[in-house]
């Protein structure tokens, strides 16, 4: 099992190194430089353009650039953001806890409520509670994530006014308040957020935990359980559910690439300042050296989660574990 | 020990238990269709008959662990120890399962839960059934493995079914069935899946266990030389329906239903070197569509016209002994030797 953990360390080591590397050249590709933009205004003297440019590397062979660069992110320095005129990791720092704490609440949300509803759906199989909670779900799952957002936006914060309509907490009344009113009012600005991720992949998680739980009702060993005279509720949560996890964790896995690229709607649309709202400034202002850590950085969760994912598998998973 | 029937009132009495599933459409399929017998403490009945003929649907319908589209007819009757199972609410009839009745399957790999130990499972009985504590329902496990002959039983209580082998499993099985000591257990194909030292084995066990926990066992098997092994009495299925119910000495020795003729001369004698000779012609039919009349007279080497158009009752043979077939009514018809002539007579 540990032989099994480190073979896919060394792989998702290797990912991410081809996922920064194949960043690296591409951003290179593409046509201007990160202080084109505001370095190549004709009223620049040439001089002045070709002194930054030296100051910062860019007139140095492509290969020269890539070099110094890996050993830069080796060391956890991933350069200087003109536009920000911060060190990139410092951006990062504030904007990455947001993003965590968006994706984490998400995500829990979204496996909470999928199992459950899947639990739900599969005891009720084929009776109308069964049904229309798969109708609901199939409505969500086939809905665009900026879509589900816009309207949930909409309808919660513009027509009923229940929730706040952007960012991270009140921005006038924060200063004023206490510890609890400013986890509160914090808490109040992620529901929206959270919930319009939440929902979409939830939907998915129940649609995959339902036949998962099903498939496994079917099996011998659950008429055992029955035969022992384990009540209904003992079978579904502790023989049938336990079993029916092993595939979805695998969803897990699935799951953070399909967050990471909705929280860049869900950000942008709800101004939420992650790494998400980040990246698409990053792309306009054509700010290579974040937008080259911001890729890494993705990559690095969503090889994260998948490990996470296998591991656990392992842990619910005895033939996994023992092997 | 030696039963007698004829004395004690049964442990456990089936009377006209249909089960029937209604798959959509207007076709029913009647499983079990009509069954009554009775089990006596401390008996072994052996219950036999092709695949598909409804054993495995008898023995559900007992513990009531039939699901949908399948039902329990009305008008069945089922009781145990004095009480009408059928009419117990889900509380009381899970009080009784796996706790006075339990069962044992034919499958041990896929019968146990692939994510516990085999000790969880085991103790999970005792869980439901008493106020053990989780140590003492785990001590009482390793106790079980022990008494069921399983070597080293606290480090296997510790293990996962896919680490232990098939008789193993089959014993932990046997130590689960039997951790409440139970009035019946339902063995439904015990050994199939097993081979033939490990059978033997089991049987083995189960009889043993039998006399010290003092049950009945209602074996169940297409494997004639299995019942002849342990069985007191044998009730040999067809269709859905018990064709015939005679002590075992008898039905051996004095077979009357012609499915019974053909079931034991399909069996492999001990030292016969031939392998399966006879097999009853013809293909069980579809439970959606029982024959008219006797539901074997398409495959009966005997049947003539009565035997199309006239369901046959049970009729008495002799002590104990029943069978569903005409010939106990007009016994001259039983000329040629079963399955020889190739056209039934008309
Ligand atoms: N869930 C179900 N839905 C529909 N039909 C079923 C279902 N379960 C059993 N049956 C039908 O009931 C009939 C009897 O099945 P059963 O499992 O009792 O046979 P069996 O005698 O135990 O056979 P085997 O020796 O193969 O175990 C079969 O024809 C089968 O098609
Ligand atoms: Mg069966």
């Amino acid at each position: 099992m540990a032989r099994l953990l480190l073979r896919r360390a060394i792989h998702g080591a290797l990912i991410i190194w081809l996922v920064a590397t194949a960043t690296f050249f591409l951003l290179h590709l593409a046509p201007g430089d990160p202080i084109a933009a505001s370095l190549d205004s004709p009223l620049t003297p040439p001089v002045v353009r070709t002194h930054y440019r030296h100051e910062y590397g860019l007139d140095q062979p492509l290969s020269v650039q890539y070099g110094r660069w890996l050993v830069m992110m080796a060391h956890g320095d991933f350069g200087f953001s003109f536009p920000h005129r911060r060190p990139v990791s410092s951006v990062i720092a504030s904007a990455l806890p947001n993003t965590l704490l968006l994706m984490g609440v998400a995500l829990l949300l979204s496996f909470v409520a999928g199992i459950a509803l899947g639990l739900i759906q599969a005891r009720h199989r084929g009776r109308p509670l069964d049904w229309g909670l798969g109708l609901g779900s199939l409505f969500f799952y086939s809905m665009p994530d900026f879509w589900l957002a816009l309207m949930l936006l909409f309808l919660f914060a513009f027509v009923w006014h229940v929730f706040p309509v952007t960012g991270m907490f009140d921005p006038v009344m924060y200063p004023y308040y206490g510890f609890w009113q400013r986890v509160g009012d914090r808490l109040w600005h992620l529901v929206l957020p959270a919930c319009t991720l939440a929902l979409l992949s939830a939907a998915a998680i129940a649609r995959f935990q339902r036949a998962a739980l099903l498939d496994v009702a079917g099996e011998d060993f659950v008429l055992t359980a029955r035969a022992k005279g384990v009540s209904e509720r003992g079978v579904w949560l502790h023989h049938v559910l336990r079993n029916a996890l092993l595939p979805v964790i695998t969803l897990f896995g699935l799951a953070l690439p399909v967050l990471l690229g909705g929280s860049v709607f869900v950000e942008k649309v709800f101004s939420w300042p992650g790494m998400g709202l980040l990246t698409v400034e990053a792309i306009g202002t054509r700010d290579y050296p974040l937008l080259c850590a911001a890729v890494v950085i993705a990559s690095v969760l969503v090889i994260g989660g998948s490990f996470v994912a296998d591991a656990l598998y392992a842990v619910v998973d005895p033939r996994v574990r023992l092997e | 020990m030696t039963s007698t029937p004829a004395a004690s009132a049964p442990l456990l009495s089936i009377r006209d238990l249909s089960t029937w599933f209604h798959t959509g459409g207007r076709s029913v399929a009647r499983a079990v269709d009509g069954v009554s017998f009775d089990v006596m403490p401390h008996e072994t009945v052996g219950l036999v008959g092709e695949s598909g003929c409804g054993k495995s649907v008898t023995s559900l319908s007992i513990l009531r662990l039939i699901e949908r589209p399948g039902r329990i007819e009305p008008g069945s009757r089922i009781d145990f120890e004095g009480r009408d199972l059928l009419s117990l609410d889900d509380r009381a009839i899970r009080a009784i399962r796996g706790n006075r009745i339990s069962m044992i399957f034919q499958e041990p790999m896929t019968s146990l839960n692939p994510v516990f130990t085999v000790g969880d499972q085991i103790a999970e009985v005792a869980r439901v059934h008493s106020t053990a504590s989780r140590r003492e329902a785990w001590e009482r496990a390793v106790d079980m493995l022990q008494q069921v002959g399983v070597p080293a039983p606290a480090d296997r209580a510790r293990e996962y079914p896919h680490q232990l082998s098939g008789g193993l499993r089959q014993r932990a099985m046997i130590a689960m069935a039997l951790m409440m000591h139970p009035a019946l257990l339902i063995a439904d194909e015990p050994t199939t899946a097993l081979d033939v030292t490990i059978q033997a084995q089991i049987l083995e066990l189960l009889a043993e266990l039998q006399t010290r926990v003092g049950m009945s066992i209602l074996l169940i098997t297409h494997d004639l030389g299995v019942i002849a092994e342990s069985a007191t009495r044998v009730l040999v299925m067809y269709a859905g329906q018990i064709v015939e119910e005679a002590p075992v000495r008898t039905l051996f020795d004095a077979a009357h239903h012609p499915y019974t003729e053909g079931l034991l001369s399909a069996m492999p004698r001990l030292g016969d070197r031939r392998e399966r000779l006879t097999v009853i012609p013809g293909t069980v039919p579809s439970p959606t569509q029982w024959p008219a009349g006797c539901r074997f007279h398409d495959r009966c080497a005997y049947a003539w016209d009565r035997c199309r158009t006239d369901a046959p009752p049970l009729y008495q043979i002799g002590a104990g002994h029943v069978s569903r077939c005409h010939l106990a009514a007009e016994p001259a018809r039983r000329r040629a030797p079963a399955f020889a002539a190739a056209a039934p007579a008309s």
